[in-house]
């Protein structure tokens, strides 16, 4: 059934035509010495037009994506991706545009960075953006290097801690670690926030930073973020706020004026930009005026009528990617942004609010929810009741939704949630889809009590069962070899 | 323009059903002086009509290489892409899904990877791939910093300043971690300096870097710079560009331990500069050690072929701060347009347009001696060289009067590419405008 492209070649059957040669055929032997050529085959796989178009197409039926339906899967804000937006970034004025070309040729592209850094700004509180990172964590890394440039002009050798709160995405450590930065972890308290006592403890001359997600990946808001702020800044440290979450808070609340110094946004998750299976991603960094020097470089700015890229910046990071960012993404949410505006904007970030509280509050009857008050955009439950009643865990809950019809939500995360399954149904879905999905969770409970192992041998569904993830790791095969 | 389905009523229905009277109630955990008092200053939002107006207008303020003949490469290329890709990369089960987490419902998904794992690894000779990365120039960072990170306490990245000046700035920012000091080495009439790279490895290199063909297009001589850094027991690392292997000696055949290189050219429009995709791959022993998603293929309960997001033990995700790399998301669907490109143009096609590339610059390279012009560097390239001007702003501007996306401007010289995609005429009229006729 699923035969892999290599599995369906047949000699001589793809016909790809270049136009005739309108140039003498010159041989290359004449012009590229032997050592330099190649004698290895590749082994291309020979398919025709029509078998690799259905050989795609036929992949595609196997794949899950938020047009195929509802796609809680928390910290990920799988929001619909609007048409137009996809529109428009094809656009050949926008998709043929050569990244060297003379500014006086790109002045509607410059216009789309300019005001999009503007408009970004102007979202989260900060002074200025700089749109070159290619993904949440890609965006991280700019953000910690600037914290790390910024002490370090200062003549601040010192400052070789980053602190991280328990509570974090794996990316946040890791994303120190990168920047080389020894990480110091920060507890929760009984009721999922940063413990300020802990932080008051740990804040030193050798700590570089805080970084922070708020809402947190408890779906909380840190309501003590102005003395989290002033813990940290008194400390000499900056504070890093990671955007993984700011759909919800958009337009109600602002980065920049709870006292971040610096932020990444994802604009495949808060501005509806698809997540590609995986990606492209955009990741734009943002700063306060004290880290403006230390951006990324270029940045877009705009000198009376025409637009222009500004490289003369001595203290910049560098570069983390080549030109200027994944500019299609760009695009998507540019269009996102103005399609919304500022009310659209708030009313996303309300709407994302309110249906995941009202998830919440129709899963408690059924589902052990640990911090069950009013949560931002997202909120975790877990299988407690069903683990300890037959032994249904997450991942078994999670395979069930599969055979109703669901992507399932993040589990396993937030590691600080034993057996947690984190839901974040964005604003987009309807009250009608949510109760549909409520009933479906709702009846794998009640499998979970009088049927379990149709919930611990699921899916029963879908196109495999479940597979074996400790020989793939143990004996990988990672590519196809010709049998 | 709004995406909430949710009426007012409807809305008023969901507040009642969880006690609460207002959505302002929603947000009561945060305190006031933190809450945006006045509405945000952006503009009104606006309905699909406007908003095709406004794209329009400003794509139209651009000047595309749909409608000039573009010879700018150094770095991002203008090939052909089959329609047929374009196409089928708009099946929103891929665009719309996210990484393929389980494997249950992503199995199209997983299998796409895995078949562009195994081409990556087909074209660079290499035998492990990753599923992606953000783009060459970050590709070989972390290339870099595996390269540092694994060799126990050794710093030293030499590298030829011949290659993409835009990845040695990518590397520079990188090695802030303290992880990795970077030695650059000038290179010689276009190529890079081997004998001075050879003289500069020493017990403290982790790696040497070349790009091959390199930022000038031309064909670096890696064969002595292999056996030296292996003597040494570095890493040989690799930038390569992925048409010209269809031609030219694979990394593998070279010796490299890892090659990384640009995927741009392999489907992806050229888009501005992104989004693109780096391609990642290794020997076989580093497997453990690779950043990014690796998909493996395994058996289900029935023991049905299947894939699966794998070693996962080396991702930030299992192991936060010791985890090789903070990559999370990467390019997925960039990396799908690559495999579906190499699948559309096949082996025969991928040899076709990499040896037209280069019939093509050579017809350029003797059209312009005819002229009386010279190139800046005379040594073996693939489809790219730099051709002497006096002023090379100037003639760039002058190629733009006449309808044509002229060079990279480099110290009295262009840059000039040549894809498939250029005609006879185009590089007649180059040469014209060049020649000053």
């Amino acid at each position: 059934m699923s035969k892999l492209i290599f599995e369906r070649h047949i000699k001589d059957s793809n016909s790809f035509t270049l136009p005739p040669l309108a140039v003498p055929a010159a041989d290359i032997s004449d012009s590229i010495p032997r050592q330099f050529l190649r004698n290895q085959h590749i082994a291309l796989p020979e398919v025709s037009e029509v078998e690799a178009v259905r050989h795609f197409t036929e992949l595609s039926t196997r794949a899950y994506g938020v047009d195929s339906g509802f796609y809680p899967l928390g910290s990920c804000t799988m929001k619909y991706n609007p048409k137009i937006n996809e529109w428009a970034s094809r656009l050949p004025g926008l998709a043929g545009l050569h990244p060297y070309q003379p500014e006086e040729t790109i002045q509607g592209a410059l216009q789309i960075y300019y005001e999009m850094q503007e408009m970004l700004s102007e979202i989260t509180g900060m002074d200025g953006f700089s749109l070159q990172p290619a993904a949440g964590a890609h965006g991280e890394m700019a953000g910690v290097m600037t914290i790390k440039a910024y002490h370090q002009n200062r003549q601040d050798h010192q400052r070789t801690k980053m602190m991280v709160p328990d509570s974090a995405h794996g990316t946040n450590p890791a994303t120190a670690n990168m920047v080389g930065f020894e990480v110091i972890e920060v507890e929760s308290n009984n009721r999922g926030l940063v413990d300020l006592d802990d932080l008051r403890g740990k804040m030193n001359e050798q700590v570089a930073g805080l970084m922070l997600t708020n809402p947190n990946t408890l779906g909380l808001f840190e309501e003590e973020i102005h003395e989290i702020a002033a813990i940290v800044h008194e400390g000499g440290g900056l504070l890093y706020y990671d955007g993984a979450n700011l759909n919800g808070v958009m337009g109600i609340a602002r980065p920049g004026d709870m006292g971040f110094d610096v932020i990444h946004v994802n604009l495949h998750k808060t501005f509806g930009t698809p997540h590609g299976a995986g990606g492209p991603g955009s990741g734009p960094v943002g700063v306060k005026s004290i880290l403006l020097d230390f951006l990324p470089r270029p940045v877009a700015v705009k000198k009376g009528d025409t637009y222009a890229f500004d490289y003369d910046m001595p203290l910049s990071i560098g570069k983390v990617k080549n030109f200027y960012g994944n500019f299609g993404v760009i695009v998507k949410a540019y269009v996102y942004i103005k399609a919304l505006g500022a009310e659209g904007i708030k009313q996303a970030c309300q709407h994302a609010v309110l249906n995941a509280n009202y998830l919440r509050h129709q899963l408690r009857d059924n589902y052990n929810i640990p911090l069950d008050r009013l949560c931002k955009h997202e909120f975790i439950a877990n299988s407690k009741r069903q683990a300890n009643q037959n032994h249904v865990s997450t991942m078994d809950i999670a395979k069930r939704l599969i055979d109703y019809g669901y992507h399932p939500p993040t589990i396993y995360f937030p590691l600080i949630v034993s057996e947690a399954m984190m839901f974040e149904p964005t604003e987009t879905e309807s009250k009608e889809r949510l109760d549909e999905f409520i009933e479906a969770m709702r009846a794998i409970a009640r499998e979970a009590e009088e049927e379990p192992e149709l919930v611990t041998n699921a899916p029963h569904n879908a196109v495999i069962r479940r597979v074996d993830e400790v020989t793939a790791a143990r004996k990988p095969v990672v590519k196809w070899e010709a049998p | 323009m709004k995406y909430t389905p949710n009426p007012q009523s409807v809305v008023e229905e969901m507040l009642q059903t969880i006690g609460l009277k207002s959505l302002d109630e929603l947000f009561s955990d945060i305190k006031a002086e933190v809450k945006v008092q006045n509405a945000l200053n952006l503009s009104e939002g606006m309905g699909e009509m406007e908003i095709r107006r406004r794209m329009k207008d400003l794509a139209a303020r651009n000047l595309t290489t749909e409608d000039y003949p573009c010879f700018l490469g150094a770095g991002a290329y203008d090939h052909y892409i089959p329609a047929a890709l374009e196409q089928l990369l708009l099946r929103s089960e891929f665009y719309t899904a996210y990484t393929p987490y389980q494997p249950e419902i992503s199995q199209g998904i997983l299998q796409s990877i895995f078949e562009y794992q195994t081409m990556i690894c087909k074209l660079t000779g290499m035998e492990v791939a990753n599923a992606s990365m953000y783009d060459g120039g970050s590709a070989l960072a972390e290339a870099c910093n595996l390269a540092c990170t694994s060799s126990k306490g050794r710093k030293k990245v030499i590298i030829s300043d011949t290659v993409h000046p835009e990845y040695l700035d990518i590397l520079k920012a990188y090695s802030l971690s303290g992880r990795m000091e970077v030695v650059l080495i000038p290179g010689k009439d276009g190529a890079a300096d081997i004998d001075t790279m050879i003289k500069a490895i020493d017990s403290e290199t982790a790696c040497a870097v070349i790009q091959q063909p390199n930022f000038y297009g031309i064909l670096e001589e890696a064969e002595a710079l292999e056996k030296a850094v292996h003597e040494n027991k570095s890493m040989f690392i690799m930038a390569v560009e992925p048409i010209s292997l269809a031609l030219l000696k694979s990394p593998a055949e070279w010796g490299a331990d890892i090659a990384v290189g640009e995927g741009q050219p392999l489907g992806n429009s050229l888009s501005m500069g992104g989004p693109y995709l780096g391609f990642f791959a290794a020997r076989k022993d580093l497997m453990r050690k690779i950043p990014g998603r690796i998909v493996g293929q395994t058996k289900d309960l029935d023991g049905k072929r299947a894939y699966v997001l794998t070693l996962q033990a080396r991702e930030q995700h299992i192991r936060r701060e010791k985890a090789g790399s903070n990559i999370c998301s990467n390019e997925a669907l960039c990396a799908l347009a690559a495999s579906m490109y190499l699948t559309f143009v096949g082996e025969k096609g991928l040899k076709d347009i990499a040896v037209r590339c280069h019939q093509l610059a050579v017809y350029a390279q003797q059209q312009l001696e005819q002229v009386g012009m010279k190139l800046k560097f005379n040594k073996p390239y693939f489809m790219e060289f730099a051709v002497k001007v006096n002023d090379p702003g100037a003639a760039n501007r002058k190629l733009l009067e006449n309808g044509i996306i002229g060079g990279y401007e480099l110290d009295g010289a262009l840059l000039l590419a040549f894809t498939e995609k250029r005609t006879r005429e185009e590089i007649d009229q180059l040469v014209a405008v060049l020649g000053g006729k």
